[in-house]
């Protein structure tokens, strides 16, 4: 359907966008942004409201399917691809506002995460290593999820993330609305994620702590993709500082 | 007073009866609005289609000469089946003809209420044009199945209470249903797929990041509701030996009624606000003209039905098995 053009026929990056534009009906909310990621990196994207933050994710996973521009996973293209297919993929995205499902118990929410394991091992497993990094939910089991805490709640959909075993783990404004002691905590387990492997692609208005624990970044607004480059770089950036870290 | 508890006994049964099919068709209209915030008003025609498909079978099946003489039992269970999977394969193509396209295009909920009324039509017509062509009339009465009568003798044991007298359909009816609820009710809340249901009908967008496929978990949805749908068409039939391709849409309003009544989008409650309405539907039917001293007869059931609905949803709009939780976002 769309004149998808690819620049080049084989992507050299772990996750690769090139002149990816999106839109929301009518609106254009992405004009043709390329960036990538390499396994093991944490990656960071920042920008202010409305910049195109959550469309880069959203058009990642499959929930919005990008008019022009092309996105390969693995050396794979899935630019057409739906949300189901690509997170079957390994991409896991943990929403804005975590989205937890609030009527399904704790147990239920870190079940459906693992929808496509069959095995009841596996899903103990990788319930125990979630309770490895998130105690909390181990004492919470068979609490409706609508009914915990913000930072509870964050911990339950990032774990519920973490139940697919993804290979690439997209987080949304993990530090939204949350108490500065509890964002500390987040960003501490999502480093230990990473050192422990996990490729990560951070999206967060809170940009100083971003760019503290990222590898790389790119600062997002109005739909392009303005600056590029290792953290250190960024954080010392005049622009970057008086626009984001002010 | 004393004849209103006399007659309890016999309201109790023949209210359980009805109430029955009420919840089990209330179940399929609660399931799919869980899911799609769609009333889907050919659900009530799909009830009707499952029970000429159960006449139809028995129909077939007597005409064969080696199986004229098959156990009513066995009859049955052929019955309920085949309608059970056609109504069910219909649901499901339904959903993919007529509401599928319409949600692709964010078509606003209202067209796919209209579609709905519209399928109902069809379904209708279609029926009764099925029926007419190969019966010579389009309503169908099957020989009664299970016509032994049963007598409760309550009034050796309570002197204040009538007997109560029911066939022998009315505890099919009754075995049948339990088991299609509590099966459902085991499935919905102990499977992955039971699971993925309510993930889909909190958060459909969600849902699809957890590797679910949407879609899917729609169609087993529709495949669900209809064919349990259908099997109750099976059962009406068996119990009242009548039917006609128009019995879905009052049938349908009440079923809907008693899904609301219980808190739309929740299946419990489905249940509970069906046997609700049957039993009150049944004692309004016995009483009303006692109570009125003559002045309304059983006639005007449905007004009292639907007059406790109106108080209970002034009172509790969002059902009595609404979403009680608090959601914090």
């Amino acid at each position: 359907m769309a004149d998808t053009k690819t620049g080049e026929t084989t992507a050299k990056h772990y996750l690769e966008l090139s002149g990816v534009a999106s839109f929301y009906g009518k609106i254009q909310a992405l004009n043709g942004i390329s960036l990538f990621v390499d396994q093991g990196e944490i990656v960071t994207l920042i920008g202010s409201n409305g910049a195109g933050k959550s469309t880069t994710l959203k058009s990642i996973s499959g929930l919005v399917t990008p008019k022009t521009g092309s996105i390969h996973f693995e050396g794979k293209e899935i630019t057409q691809n739906p949300a189901h297919i690509n997170a079957a993929l390994g991409i896991a995205q943990v929403p804005e506002g975590r989205r937890i499902f609030p009527r399904l118990t704790v147990r239920e929410n870190l079940r459906i995460g693992a929808f496509l394991e069959k095995n009841k091992k596996v899903i103990t497993e990788r319930m125990e290593r979630v309770f490895s990094f998130f105690p909390r939910l181990k004492e919470r089991l068979d609490q409706q999820g609508g009914t915990m805490s913000g930072g509870e709640q964050q911990m339950l959909a990032m774990g519920r993330a973490l139940m697919m075993k993804p290979k690439l783990l997209m987080l949304d404004e993990p530090s939204m609305g949350l108490a500065p002691i509890i964002v500390e905590q987040i960003f501490d387990i999502i480093q230990q994620m990473n050192q422990e492997g996990m490729t990560i692609l951070l999206v967060e208005q809170n940009a100083f702590q971003a760019l503290q624990i990222a590898n790389r970044g790119y600062v997002i607004q109005t739909g392009d993709i303005v600056l590029e480059g290792p953290c250190q770089d960024l954080l010392s950036n005049q622009q970057v500082r008086s626009a984001y870290l002010a | 007073m004393s004849q209103i508890i006399q007659l309890l006994p016999q309201v109790l049964v023949d209210g359980l009866t009805l109430g029955f099919v009420y919840a089990v068709v209330a179940i399929g209209y609660t399931m799919v609005y869980g899911i799609l915030e769609l009333i889907n008003f050919a659900h009530g025609d799909i009830f009707m289609t499952g029970s000429f498909v159960g006449a139809g079978v028995l129909f077939t099946v007597m005409s064969m000469g080696f199986m004229s003489s098959a156990p009513t039992m066995v009859l049955f269970m052929i019955m309920i089946l085949v309608a059970a999977l056609i109504t069910g394969v219909m649901g499901v193509g339904i959903e993919r003809v007529a509401y599928r396209p319409l949600r692709k295009r964010n078509a606003p909920k209202l067209i796919a209420l209209i579609t709905s009324i519209g399928i109902s039509f069809i379904l209708e017509d279609a029926v009764r044009f099925i029926a007419d062509w190969t019966t010579g009339n389009y309503i169908i009465t099957t020989r009664p199945l299970f016509q032994h009568k049963f007598t409760i003798d309550f009034h050796s044991v309570f002197p204040f209470f009538n007997n109560a007298t029911f066939q022998g359909s009315f505890l099919v009816v009754s075995i049948v249903t339990i088991i299609m609820l509590i099966s459902l009710d085991l499935f919905v809340s102990k499977t992955k797929w039971g699971i993925a249901m309510r993930a889909v009908a909190q958060d459909r967008e969600t849902a699809s990041l957890m590797s679910i496929n949407v879609n899917r978990v729609i169609s087993v949805t529709f495949f669900i509701g209809s064919a349990l749908g259908g099997a109750t068409g099976v059962l009406f039939l068996i119990q009242y030996g009548t039917v006609d391709p128009y019995i879905g849409f009052i049938l349908g309003i009440k079923a809907f009624t008693a899904a609301v009544l219980g808190g739309i989008g929740n299946i419990r409650g489905a249940m509970f606000g069906g046997i609700l309405l049957g039993l009150l539907e049944m004692f309004a039917a016995a009483n009303l003209s006692t109570i009125t001293h003559g002045a309304m007869g059983s006639e005007y059931k449905d007004v009292f039905a639907f007059i406790i609905l109106i108080l209970v949803l002034i009172f509790k709009p969002e059902g009595l098995f609404g979403k009680a939780t608090i959601e914090k976002v």
